[in-house]
């Protein structure tokens, strides 16, 4: 399993044609207290760049948009109950979605975890 | 990710006298009203429940001090009522009272509080507005009368049910001011004015401070084991828990006082005009404004935020002009204007957040009772 990083501070999981996604531990701290997380029910298809969820945090709504293209196959369903999890495990149980890739070769030019933490830490 | 911002953009964003202070006790800063402004130390959340049971320190010396003063008070007082609809000749010394500027057309230019003090009248405006404030009222206000923008204080609000312990241990002797009073205190040799309200919906103080002292201020009122400091963010959501209106958001200067369901900031003795605006808020009065500022408590988890369109069925009849997950709650919780037709309590109603319609009912505000220490009511 390849872990894959974005700008936009998601990260995906690949192994084989099912990638999971969800936001980093920068993007959670940004963010702060997450009340809510509408995630794309399964089955919906996403196009990379699009919106794929909204995160609600005390103070705003925030979109993630797809870092890649693919069929949902299963939403976190642990975030309807506790969207807290986005903040205590975001790059663990607070996962958002998995879907099918549709395009693997978008994977190409995504950060890996050490290029995405020398990114980081530039901001 | 993208975040939607609700801050509004400054050219240069000017820092406060605490800056330092602030980023040295691990704030993220915003632009807020002009200024470089703390969002959040911890956590909205843990910040915003600290308040509502210990106490919360903010910086809010961004908001306009504005002090007048004339050799003729009653000419003042005149002068004053002609600006506001606030029975200004009725505030006692050291008593003061929620107010709204009008402009000539009746809408609000800014919602404030005014003191009467020993020498003139104290008021605290909106920051984000106070230069447009102080053109309007010196266009306004006779060359006779003294207006000083007093740009050489701070002003901290110490704000929860525990903030009066934590307070009278520096300050000696507010814990005798009630809700709405104000008064000189010392703090060392340093002459602060303190007055015993806020904007959480708490018990709680603001004071003001020359801007040399705040730092040392600062620091002794956050060395009580009762205080921390808390940002914008916990500030925004506590006046929303207690249904205060944020000026720009849920009060401009296309809505009147009554429409904005404020009909307590023009008392009885004001409701025979005689200040700006007067025209449209005696008619407001009388024949009922055409939408009111209402509460709305939502279904489910997902918050409605400002500008979600509010239905009735098919109709659009409102929008949300503040919204949020209310910490204390659990719940999301909303201000808005709905037509005055679906204004009534318990009034259900449909808000439309990203193409899903939530289920939201009308509710009395404050949603989350208010523990204001009143004069003359049992402790």
């Amino acid at each position: 399993m390849t872990r894959y990083f974005t700008v936009e501070h998601e990260w995906i999981d690949v192994d084989g044609s099912t990638a999971t996604v969800g936001i980093t531990d920068y993007a959670q701290a940004q963010l702060g207290d997450i009340v809510f997380v509408e995630l794309p029910a399964k089955g919906a298809a996403l196009a990379k760049g699009k919106e794929a969820a909204v995160v609600e945090s005390v103070k705003a709504a925030s979109d993630v948009y797809a870092p890649v293209s693919g069929t949902v196959t299963e939403a976190n369903s642990a975030l309807e109950g506790e969207p807290a999890l986005v903040n205590s495990a975001p790059e663990g149980d607070g996962w958002f979605f998995k879907l099918t890739l549709s395009n693997p070769g978008e994977l190409e030019g995504l950060m890996d975890a050490n290029a995405y933490e020398a990114w980081v830490k530039s901001l | 990710m993208s975040e939607t911002h609700e801050i509004e953009e400054g050219a240069t964003p000017a820092a406060l006298p605490l800056d330092a202070w602030h980023r040295a006790r691990g704030a993220r800063m915003v632009e807020f009203a002009g200024y470089h402004m703390p969002i959040q130390y911890e956590g909205i959340i843990a910040e915003h429940l600290w308040t509502r049971e210990s106490a919360g320190l903010f910086d809010v010396s961004h908001m306009g001090q504005l002090m007048f003063s004339g050799d003729d008070e009653a000419a003042l007082e005149d002068a004053l009522e002609a600006l506001l609809p606030a029975n200004i000749k009725g505030l006692a010394e050291g008593k003061q009272a929620y107010s709204i500027l009008l402009n000539e057309e009746g809408g609000a230019l800014d919602d404030l509080m005014i003191t009467r003090t020993p020498t003139g009248f104290y008021m605290v405006v909106n920051g984000a507005v106070k230069w447009d404030d102080i053109g309007h009222i010196r266009e306004h206000l006779p060359d006779a009368f003294t207006m000083n923008h007093m740009e050489d204080r701070d002003l901290l609000a110490l704000q929860g049910p525990k903030a009066v312990d934590a307070l009278k241990r520096v300050v000696p002797g507010v814990d005798k001011l009630y809700f709405m009073e104000a008064g000189s205190f010392l703090w060392g040799h340093e002459p602060l004015w303190v007055s015993r309200s806020g904007y959480t919906g708490e018990d709680g103080y603001e004071i003001s401070v020359p801007a040399a002292h705040v730092a040392a201020l600062a620091d002794a009122l956050c060395a009580q084991p009762e205080v921390k400091p808390i940002g914008l963010g916990a500030r925004d959501s506590l006046r929303l828990e207690a249904g205060l209106p944020l000026y720009g958001h849920d009060l401009d200067a296309t809505i009147d006082p009554i429409q904005a369901s404020l009909g307590f900031a023009v008392p009885k003795r004001r409701r025979d005009g005689g200040f700006l605006g007067a025209a449209r808020v005696l008619a407001s009065i009388a024949n009922g404004p055409p939408s009111k500022r209402i509460g709305l408590k939502v279904e489910g988890r997902m918050p409605a935020r400002e500008g979600a369109l509010i239905y009735m069925g098919d109709q659009q009849v409102g929008v949300v002009t503040s919204g949020g997950f209310s910490p204390s709650l659990q719940i999301p919780i909303a201000m808005g204007y709905v037509s005055a037709a679906h204004a009534a309590l318990g009034t259900a109603l449909e808000i439309d957040v990203r193409g899903k319609r939530l289920a939201a009912i009308v509710t009395a505000m404050p949603f989350v009772p208010n523990t204001y220490v009143r004069k003359g009511a049992a402790k």
